[in-house]
């Protein structure tokens, strides 16, 4: 186990490229997730103030 | 509008200035044969690029300091070096050196980087290439040097 | 994207095509998470060690298809912007802005693994090579088009400056590719391309094109996902986004 994560010595490299992207790519999906929330709550705001 | 026009006009110079420098600076290395052509910068340091001849790397007892040289199978320029080489460093493959040309010919590198070709495969495969290249070598003996099955293009 | 086949003049008016988007985005979200998996396993338990570089070629794994999607994503993005300048086309633009993001994070990573991979391999983390100096720019031409359009106030000018500067910086790409040939490059040359067979063993090209597949429906899914938010954004004042609010109450 100890030796898969050690990669033949590479596993810096190797772990520093595979979790990188996978943090960049959560962030991502975070992120646009989070900006439609934000979005849809104004959508209601809006839509509440005109119809009163 | 007037400001579109000017920052797309901005971005096309800005572009054909990268360009441009590209195409006069870009020779990231020089072979052998450029240098010994005299294409290569004489006074400033440039990159030395082309394969580790085979046999010829020879370590100092300090341990640091290597001496080999690059060759692009028509010229071949002797190299020494005192540091620390990248892991894919190997006889018969490809490498980039960066420093200057001594007036002694040899090529004082600071830095040496290795080029690796776009050959994968397990080491099983590349195992059995070099099988089949031997015995294909010694049943034509007379092609000499040819290039192994796999790597060794730079 | 791949929508060929589709009846584009039909769906390129945002209000029929936010449901249709919605309505494909969880399968291609899944189809991507599945391919993720299946492209992980092979690409650590199946493909084999490779003969020169050992454990650390696994990087490509993800450099690859990194590197791959953020050259096809910013050619889509261009042909969108285009299709909004020429035609008009309101969703045109909206696609283009969607898909400028995650077109900007495969640039990035594709750099950030490229020096993961090269300070073992090479010896160094950069150089200014022109494999190396394109991809950056290419990185560059995102962020310029995402700031643009973020700085400018009024949207249709602001999708005009923006697409512009789109299209100008599609001559990147092919430059880009074609690089490693051209000059002399640290980088070493393709080893899939289409006029010679892949200088790779069968079952390493396998997990690379399995990862490819999983990036690419990966940013289908976040585009439809985002052109969503975007549709809504910029058509917040017409009736029919009104209506949908009224009945989300």
């Amino acid at each position: 186990m100890s030796e898969f994560f050690a990669m033949g010595g590479y596993g810096l490299y190797v772990w520093g490229s595979y979790g990188v992207t996978a943090l960049v790519i959560v962030a991502e999906i975070v992120w646009v997730v989070q900006r439609r929330k934000v979005l849809l709550k104004r959508l209601a705001r809006m839509s509440r103030l005109t119809k009163g | 509008m007037l400001f579109i026009v000017a920052g797309v006009t901005g971005i096309g110079i800005a572009a054909t200035l990268i360009l441009n420098a590209f195409n006069s600076n870009m020779v990231f290395f020089f072979s052998p044969s450029q240098v010994v052509a005299k294409e290569a910068p004489q006074e400033r340091s440039f990159r030395l690029g082309g394969l580790v001849t085979e046999g010829s790397v020879e370590r100092e007892d300090d341990g640091l300091t290597v001496h080999f040289t690059v060759t692009d199978n028509q010229h071949t320029i002797p190299v020494v070096f005192t540091g620390i080489l990248p892991d894919l460093f190997r006889e018969g493959e490809g490498v980039v050196a960066q420093g200057r040309l001594g007036d002694d010919g040899v090529f004082h590198a600071e830095e040496v980087l290795a080029k690796h070709d776009e050959t994968y495969m397990p080491p099983e495969v590349a195992e059995a290439l070099e099988k089949a290249e031997k015995a294909k070598q010694s049943s034509n003996s007379d092609i000499q040097n040819a290039p192994a099955g796999a790597g060794g293009s730079i | 994207m791949a929508f060929a086949g589709i009846n584009w003049f039909k769906y390129s008016s945002p209000a029929t095509f936010y449901p249709l988007a919605g309505k494909m985005m969880p399968w291609f979200a899944g189809l991507a998470a599945v391919l993720t998996v299946i492209g992980l396993y092979m690409s650590f338990f199946v493909a084999p060690t490779d003969y020169k570089q050992g454990e650390a070629y696994r990087i490509m794994f993800i450099h690859v298809p990194a590197a791959w999607m953020s050259m096809f994503i910013y050619v889509v993005m261009a042909v969108y912007a285009a299709m909004g300048l020429i035609f008009n086309t309101r969703l045109s633009a909206m696609m283009a802005s969607s898909l400028a993001p995650t077109g900007a994070l495969f640039t990035f990573l594709a750099l950030w693994t490229g020096a993961l991979w090269g300070k073992p391999m090479w010896g160094t983390w950069w150089v200014w090579d022109a494999r190396l100096t394109t991809e950056l720019i290419l990185l560059f031409l995102y962020i310029g088009f995402m700031s643009l359009e973020a700085a400018i106030d009024d949207p249709r000018r602001a999708t005009r400056a923006s697409g512009l500067l789109a299209i100008v910086g599609v001559v990147n790409v092919p430059i880009i590719y074609f690089s490693v040939e051209w000059w002399n490059t640290l980088h070493q040359g393709a080893s899939i391309s289409l006029d010679k067979a892949p200088s790779m063993a069968t079952i390493m090209l396998a997990s690379m094109l399995v990862m490819t597949l999983a990036f690419w429906m990966y940013t289908i899914a976040m585009v439809l996902y985002r052109v969503r938010c975007e549709i809504l954004e910029r058509e917040r004042h017409s009736e029919w986004v009104v209506a949908l609010m009224e009945e989300r109450k």
